[in-house]
């Protein structure tokens, strides 16, 4: 895509002579934040192309490509997040919880699928607005104010899923007025050869695909780009850093929110469980893994679906390669700091220039 | 003077405090247009608090604030930027990863279409971008370097190129406190006077005082938050502002002690 890199399409200003060119392009190249993760992928897909052949196919692919879709969306979201310079680690909770109050609203209280949908939605933006204020009012880290974000939230739909449905779980929900449009729109599957592809997965590559035109074609994605890579001088030169942030967090809220929609459709009902922190920390990761530094003001759109790709990949292959599957926390980790090593002398071979 | 009329910038008896200290005590100066006005003042004299009060970090508690004659009270830097005073900070504003055009245009980003589709117009900002920084003395740059590969000196040109084409009327520089290259100053010193040369009104706040008295027409001097000295190149020679930006006695002492003991010093 050729809207992803830092500064971005020159290639057609550059018809210069061909070894000058060749070098230019090189660098460039380097400079575009998915590279790390895109050549991590081919590296990972190349080994278990070898060690479990049966991912290449389509089933496999179809497995590969679900798990993906998932952890992209919530990456996409948390990577413009970190571009700005912020962590959330609540959008896998969120997921949870909207998911949670969806199932009970149509099941409980007996409203319709397309209320309940939307009232979740107010319910995740109003979370983001929270989670956002908190955080460029009171200038605490955003690490923290959305891990207490998070334990509120999984304490609360915990409880209150238990206090309203007598357990866990919430299902039952597919006679409800408007359930088969939603289905349609966040449950529907595509059969290709023997693989079953999902509607999630267009949502992900929409949402990729607007995350980065946004971030590189507009001024909103300036602002988030200066509110992370140096917030001060942004403010000083005009740019709305605090709106930029609430809207970020806003949009990661939302996606927690699509997430927890399209699993809810997916299952026809909602199992709540405890397992917030993780999936949390997976989007970090696929972020990262997609380049972003965890500084700020630098990373991309492109590159956490890529991070999702590649996180998803090595999760899938272990499986059928037949391993353990613990070792994919194993794998996952020794990915992850290559990543970081990988990031972190982009980021200085960008920023490792004297001052003066 | 008459009211309404003067172009530039004008305090009349302007404090500002920090809590109940004040850190500006009714200060009152003129930074006419097509002139470069040095503020001179040790750490503390309250350079700081005038540049902020000018860029609209910091309102000010009494007094006025005139902007072509006119009073202001700036709500944000956005409205001192609308008003046309553009600030050149100390800590250069610059994001060190976004590219030379990016943060050329940042916060006044052009753009082209209808929202929802309203999008960066690229090559009219690169262009834009390259021609500005022509103009003020960096020909030939290349719009999509990250701006952390800016030379020395090419950050601030940056900051002027920008104010002089956002069509600012008046230009506040923070000088850096720290030691700087000649080249450096050399490359800053062109874009200032370039941006004399267009008639803007030109604050440098700076604390080296041989620097003022080589690009100023005129000096304000701050201690304590209060005027300690409004001069003009005609009343001061270079000497004359250092002493007198020191405290003066106290600078005198410590020369005559140090030539005293370094006899070499005094033949600077």
């Amino acid at each position: 895509m050729s809207v992803d890199r830092l500064s971005s399409s020159v290639a057609p200003h550059r018809a210069g002579p061909r070894g000058v060119d060749g070098r230019r392009v090189l660098r460039r190249a380097l400079t575009r934040p998915s590279l790390p993760a895109l050549v991590g992928l081919v590296l990972v897909l190349a080994f278990f192309a070898i060690q479990a052949p049966e991912m290449l196919t389509s089933g496999g692919l179809a497995g590969v490509l679900d798990v993906a879709a998932t952890l992209g969306i919530g990456g996409v979201a948390v990577a413009l997040l970190l571009v700005a310079g912020q962590f959330d680690l609540s959008v896998g909770v969120l997921a949870m919880s909207s998911a949670a109050m969806t199932a009970l609203l149509i099941g409980h209280a007996g409203w319709g699928t397309w209320p309940a949908l939307l009232a979740s939605l107010v319910c995740a933006l109003l979370v983001g607005v929270v989670n956002g204020v908190l955080v460029v009012n009171t200038g605490l880290p955003s690490f923290l104010v959305t891990l207490a974000t998070l334990l509120v939230l999984q304490g609360t739909t915990l409880a209150g899923v238990r206090a309203v449905a007598g357990s866990g779980r919430v299902d039952g929900l597919d006679d409800a007025p408007g359930w088969s449009s939603a289905a349609t729109l966040f449950g529907s599957t595509a059969h290709l050869g023997d693989g079953r592809f999902r509607v999630s997965l267009l949502w992900w590559l929409g949402v990729t695909a607007v995350a980065t035109w946004v971030l590189w074609r507009t001024k909103f994605g300036n602002a988030v780009f200066a509110s992370g890579g140096a917030r001060t001088a942004a403010r000083e030169l005009g740019v709305p850093v605090r709106r930029t942030t609430v809207a970020l967090f806003c949009l990661s809220a939302t996606a927690g929110w699509l997430i927890g929609a399209l699993a809810l459709v997916r299952l026809g009902g909602v199992q709540v469980s405890s397992a917030g922190l993780a999936t949390g920390i997976d989007f970090i990761v696929v972020a990262v893994l997609g380049g972003c530094l965890l500084a700020g003001g630098y990373g991309s759109a492109l590159g956490a679906s890529i991070g999702a790709l590649l996180y998803a990949v090595a999760r899938q292959g272990i499986t059928l390669a037949g391993w353990d599957p613990p070792w994919f926390q194993a794998l996952l980790g020794v990915l992850l700091v290559v990543a970081l090593v990988a990031n972190g002398v982009v980021g200085h071979r960008l920023k490792g220039v004297p001052r003066s | 003077m008459s009211e309404g009329g003067t172009r530039g910038l004008e305090l009349r008896g302007v404090t500002v405090r920090h809590g109940s200290v004040p850190a500006l005590s009714r200060v009152s100066a003129t930074f006419p247009a097509g002139e470069i006005s040095c503020v001179l003042g040790e750490n503390g004299s309250g350079k700081s608090t005038l540049v902020a009060l000018l860029s609209g970090l910091r309102r000010h508690d009494e007094g006025e604030l005139l902007v072509d004659g006119t009073a202001v009270r700036f709500r944000s830097p956005r409205a001192a930027r609308a008003a046309g005073i553009a600030t050149v900070w100390e800590d250069l504003a610059v994001a060190p990863l976004l590219s030379v055009w990016r943060n050329f245009f940042l916060g006044a980003e052009p753009t082209r279409g209808v929202w929802p589709l309203r999008r960066l117009d690229l090559d009219s900002a690169r262009a834009t971008t390259a021609r500005a920084m022509a103009r003020v003395g960096v020909p030939g740059l290349d719009p999509d370097q990250p701006a952390s590969r800016l030379q020395a000196g090419e950050r601030q040109s940056l900051a002027v190129a920008r104010a002089l084409h956002f069509g600012a009327s008046a230009l506040v520089v923070d000088e850096p406190t720290a030691a700087v290259t000649v080249a450096r100053q050399t490359l800053f010193g062109q874009a200032i006077l370039a941006a004399r040369a267009q008639g803007l009104t030109v604050v440098v706040v700076t604390n080296n005082p041989r620097y003022a008295h080589l690009i100023g027409d005129r000096f304000l001097l701050l201690a304590g938050g209060q005027v300690a000295g409004n001069l003009t190149r005609e009343d001061v020679d270079a000497d004359g502002l250092t002493a007198l930006m020191a405290g003066g006695d106290q600078l005198g002492v410590l020369t005559d002690a140090l030539t005293e003991l370094h006899p070499e010093l005094g033949e600077r």
